[in-house]
């Protein structure tokens, strides 16, 4: 039990990580890593709600009608959505204004379903609940990475502080101008992924595919 | 039919028997979603009923603070609200440049009369040169006083830039000309690029810059490059925002619909008139 539920948390971090491994909620990964301080409250905000719409689900499982239980996930998802956005904009007024629309796109981020679906439906409420928890912190680890680059090559600060001292203000960094733009979020992570997988092989997929060499001999 | 046995049952043991429907009957589906409903819809509403004092509380602190930046003012320890005081907050008609002393400033707000059909006026497009589409008919104009004289008068500006529309503050002087500055409190510029309206390294050029000719004419214009203080004119003039060229665009082009005829135009002339 105890391993199973460490297994939960632990796993997602590294060897099954929801956006590495199972390329999941790119798009948000794009939008709120311009600085780290977005990322890190998006990063709170969607593993809160992941782990507590597993919680959630997982506690009326066996309850779930299954021809209703997709729009049943998203009605517990949205609602929580909707009160993790009310207390941004409550208690961090600032940070709520930088990510805009993004914490209310949490409702459509591919993680917190793919989870809820996955693993909430047949599992009990604390293991559901662990396993929302980690898949979070999974998430939330790449987003963290991708933002310490982008904010520290695109502005040259972390946090808002000035780390490197730009052009703009006297310094002698000048800024990377792409590492703001939403494309280079692109690059980070595909490379992000390439290295994950040259170090752990087993992550490598077999392609689907393979294009067959014609020998000259064939056609003829 | 339900016999009053059933119903008996029922009322013992409403959950247990809920519980005893096979999961796919169609009772049990529609009991299923009604319940989540619910409770899904009181959790969101309590919500939102319960924060909505912090949100507007912060909203008000938010403005009042950019207000204050915009200005200048030392913070010497006092809280917003204290040296918030200081102002005195007026409803201007734009198209006289009289105040609207029918109207209670605290009430009325600017943003949402812009989108009412009734208070606001739609632009025709060679005069919407900001990009607005709907201009209120009154704004707010917030008047830093010392005593009875006017130090510095902060009006609301807003316009388009390359994402989003720019909402912000300018203050200027007593005069109605030198600007003191300008901030922006709301945008969705690119961050780094057009974002860096916000700089205040950026922000700090606008301090002593000239609005208006000898002529009257709005000239005040951020430039592509940097300005060259020897140049005949550079008191209108501010440094572009690098890679930023339709965000620098917008900020000139609001500046100039704001301060012009269609803005505060017939405002400012009356204050200038007045001394």
């Amino acid at each position: 039990m105890t391993s199973v539920a460490k297994s939960n948390v632990l796993d997602p971090l590294i060897d099954n990580n929801p956006i590495t491994l199972q390329v999941l909620g790119v798009c948000s990964a794009l939008a709120v890593t311009t600085s780290l301080t977005a990322a890190l409250i998006m990063s709170i905000a969607l593993t809160s709600v992941t782990a507590c719409s597993n919680f959630f689900i997982s506690t009326i499982r066996n309850h779930i009608p299954s021809s209703i239980r997709i729009i049943v996930q998203m009605t517990i998802i949205a609602s929580l959505v909707i009160v993790v956005d009310q207390i941004l904009k409550a208690y961090a007024y600032e940070v709520s204004k930088q990510l805009s629309v993004f914490v209310g796109l949490i409702i459509t981020n591919c993680i917190v379903l793919g989870r809820a679906e996955a693993y909430a439906m047949k599992n009990p409420p604390l293991l559901s609940f662990l396993d929302g928890l980690g898949n979070g912190l999974g998430y939330s680890l790449v987003l963290i990475i991708v933002a310490i680059i982008r904010e520290l090559a695109g502005s040259g600060k972390l946090m808002g502080y000035q780390i490197l001292p730009t052009v703009n203000d006297g310094g002698w960094y000048l800024p990377n101008g792409l590492m703001l733009l939403p494309p280079s979020a692109f690059f980070v992570i595909g490379l992000l992924i390439w290295a994950v997988r040259s170090w752990k092989k087993e992550q490598l997929e077999a392609p689907d595919y393979q294009i067959h060499q014609v020998h000259r001999t064939e056609v003829m | 039919m339900p016999s009053p046995v059933d119903n008996a049952q029922k009322k013992a043991g409403l959950l247990s028997s809920l519980q005893a429907l096979p999961n796919d009957s169609t009772k049990k589906t529609i009991i299923v979603a009604l319940l989540l409903c619910l409770i899904c819809s009181i959790v969101v509403a309590s919500a939102a009923v319960l924060l909505k004092p912090l949100q507007i509380a912060n909203k008000k602190t938010d403005k009042k603070r950019n207000i204050l930046a915009v200005t200048g003012l030392a913070y010497d320890g006092k809280s917003i609200d204290e040296l918030f005081e200081q102002f005195e907050i007026k409803v201007v008609n734009l198209e006289t440049g009289d105040y609207a002393e029918n109207i209670d400033p605290a009430i009325y707000d600017q943003r949402k009369a812009a989108k009412d059909p009734v208070q606001s006026t739609k632009l025709p497009s060679d005069q919407d040169i900001a990009g607005i589409i709907r201009r209120a008919n009154l704004a707010t104009v917030y008047l830093l006083k010392e005593g009875n004289n006017i130090k510095q008068i902060v009006l609301p500006v807003h316009g388009y830039g390359l994402w989003s529309t720019l909402y912000g503050f300018l203050a200027l002087e007593s005069d109605a000309n030198t600007i003191h500055g300008l901030k922006f409190y709301e945008h969705a510029e690119t961050p780094g690029l057009g974002g860096e309206v916000d700089n205040p390294r950026w922000r700090s050029q606008w301090l002593g810059k000239k609005s208006y000719d000898d002529n009257g004419e709005v000239r005040i214009k951020v430039i592509r490059g940097h300005v060259v203080p020897e140049l005949s004119g550079s008191e209108y003039q501010v440094d572009g925002l690098s890679g930023a060229t339709l965000t620098s665009q917008g900020v000139s082009n609001l500046l100039n619909y704001w301060l012009g005829e269609d803005g505060f135009g017939p405002y400012l002339n009356k204050i200038r008139s007045e001394g």
